[in-house]
């Protein structure tokens, strides 16, 4: 099996401050399912960060998607960042936009054709039941709306990895429901690596998932 | 009502550049105007001992436009106080010629020293009168006003122009957030910054449009129009193709430019 993420002596820290990785290695099978849980400022959302290149790190190597990320250039950083799909905990919804152009968002960025990001966007508001509120902008909506709507995002482009940063922290069931059965689903049916930081891993998953905890600096897998 | 107070801002800075390059433009055609204007009226006065010939006199120095020999009948007549014409006729004879010359253009004091000199260096000529000193004054004059249009336009180009960079900075910050989230999806800069580009371009538009309404306003002003015709002069204040295009292009590409100096200095967020 492909390895989508391999990490070697990965160490991460904000310029200059207190180390919060230290020279973690690890790997991550194309089409797993992952979690990654820890107390809170473990650096658990660090690591998340470091994925995707918003925290270069301080010492070893990053692979991502087959690109290497320590020395990365921007167009390589976007190239990569195309095929990712990102949920981040604060949402990073463009505020002046309906929630249907947030949707298309990163479809326009990979220049999909209108017809096609119309019809993506249309399949993914009735997935994340949300398909009456289209033409609203984000403010408007609640919390666990928005971050369906997040969700749906990160989904639009068919992305070889899924990052969501606690997709679920401080949602009803019925959100949290929708956002598991979301990413269980481009799991199984499009076989798409999907890595999540969490306080809880919920029980009602049906999939096989690997688990890391990171604890002091280091990454131990639970599983 | 923000977002028209957004645009107003950089379209009214766009304007006063507009606006400062067109009257600048005016001020050009005015004084060049006016110098044709001078040199029809300003010629130089020669005295020959002897009969020039016209290409002779053309051949002396390359701004000289024509020569007219003054007829000394009016000299004459003044002295014809009991001289029969058989002396009046000799009189004519031994008389000094005077020749009027006209210019190709309105001199310089270095074109005219010159033109002066070499007419003095010619064998047959005994006197040249360049009227220098009026002539210094007027040129003077226009020269003064030609560089205090050219001052006071560059001034208002460089300030407006750094109120447009000003305001496209602001606009860049506001648009921030939207420019750094489409950077976590990998939108290429050029696609980041569209929206910038988007509105500067519409507000170079904007401002080109406006300043079109001017001065068409302007051509058609009957005070003005009276100003111009009583320095005699007749000037085309707004060509509505070959000025609007200028000023349009001015605009477009200064807010692109200024956009783009934007775009490049701004440290990319990771």
């Amino acid at each position: 099996m492909d390895k989508v993420i391999v990490a070697k002596n990965l160490s991460l820290s904000y310029s200059g401050h207190e180390t919060i990785i230290n020279q973690a290695s690890f790997d991550i099978t194309s089409g797993s399912f992952v979690f990654i849980t820890g107390a809170s400022g473990s650096g658990k959302s660090t690591l998340l960060k470091s994925l995707y290149g918003a925290l270069k790190a301080q010492q070893g190597n990053l692979i991502v998607g087959g690109v290497e990320l320590n020395g990365v250039s921007r167009s390589k950083l976007n190239f990569l960042r195309r095929h990712l799909g990102i949920v981040f905990q604060d949402y990073k919804l463009v505020k002046e936009w309906t929630i249907e152009k947030n949707i298309m968002l990163p479809l326009i960025i990979n220049g999909y054709e209108k017809s096609v990001t119309q019809n993506q966007v249309d399949s993914l508001l009735k997935h994340v039941r949300l398909k009456h509120q289209a033409g609203k902008f984000p403010l408007e909506l609640s919390g666990g709306e928005q971050q369906r709507v997040a969700m749906a995002r990160a989904l639009a482009h068919n992305p070889i990895l899924i990052l969501a940063d606690e997709p679920t922290g401080n949602l009803d069931d019925y959100s949290s429901g929708l956002i598991w059965n979301l990413l269980e689903g481009a799991n199984t049916q499009l076989k798409t690596t999907v890595i999540v930081v969490t306080h809880h891993i919920p029980e009602s998953l049906n999939v096989e998932y690997k688990h890391f905890h990171i604890e002091y600096g280091s990454i131990y897998a639970v599983n | 009502m923000q977002s028209i107070k957004n645009h107003l801002s950089l379209v009214l800075a766009l304007l006063s550049i507009l606006f400062s390059m067109q009257v600048f433009i005016i001020a050009e055609r005015s004084i060049e105007a006016y110098k044709e204007n001078l040199a029809n009226n300003y010629s130089v006065v020669i005295v020959s001992k002897k009969t020039l010939a016209k290409e002779d006199i053309l051949k002396i120095n390359p701004l000289i436009a024509e020569s007219f020999e003054l007829s000394p009948d009016h000299v004459i007549k003044r002295l014809d106080s009991g001289i029969d014409a058989k002396n009046t006729e000799l009189l004519k004879v031994t008389l000094p010629r005077f020749y009027k010359l006209s210019l190709k253009h309105y001199p310089s004091p270095s074109e005219i020293q010159k033109l002066t000199k070499e007419l003095r260096n010619h064998a047959a000529i005994k006197k040249v009168e360049d009227f220098s000193h009026s002539h210094d004054t007027t040129y003077k004059l226009l020269l003064l006003f030609k560089g205090m249009v050219t001052v006071f336009s560059v001034c208002i180009f460089v300030v407006t122009t750094l109120l447009v960079f000003k305001e496209l900075r602001i606009w860049q910050f506001k648009h921030s957030e939207r420019m750094s989230i489409m950077g976590l999806f990998g939108a290429p800069m050029w696609l980041r910054s569209a929206v910038l580009f988007r509105l500067a371009i519409m507000d170079a538009i904007i401002a080109s449009a406006l300043s079109y309404v001017i001065f068409k306003g302007i051509e058609s002003n009957e005070w003005i129009i009276s100003q111009f015709q009583s320095i005699g002069i007749e000037i085309v204040i707004f060509d509505s193709i070959g000025d609007f295009f200028k000023l349009a292009s001015v605009a477009i590409v200064l807010s692109i430019v200024l956009a783009s100096l934007i775009v490049v200095w701004h440290k990319e967020e990771v």
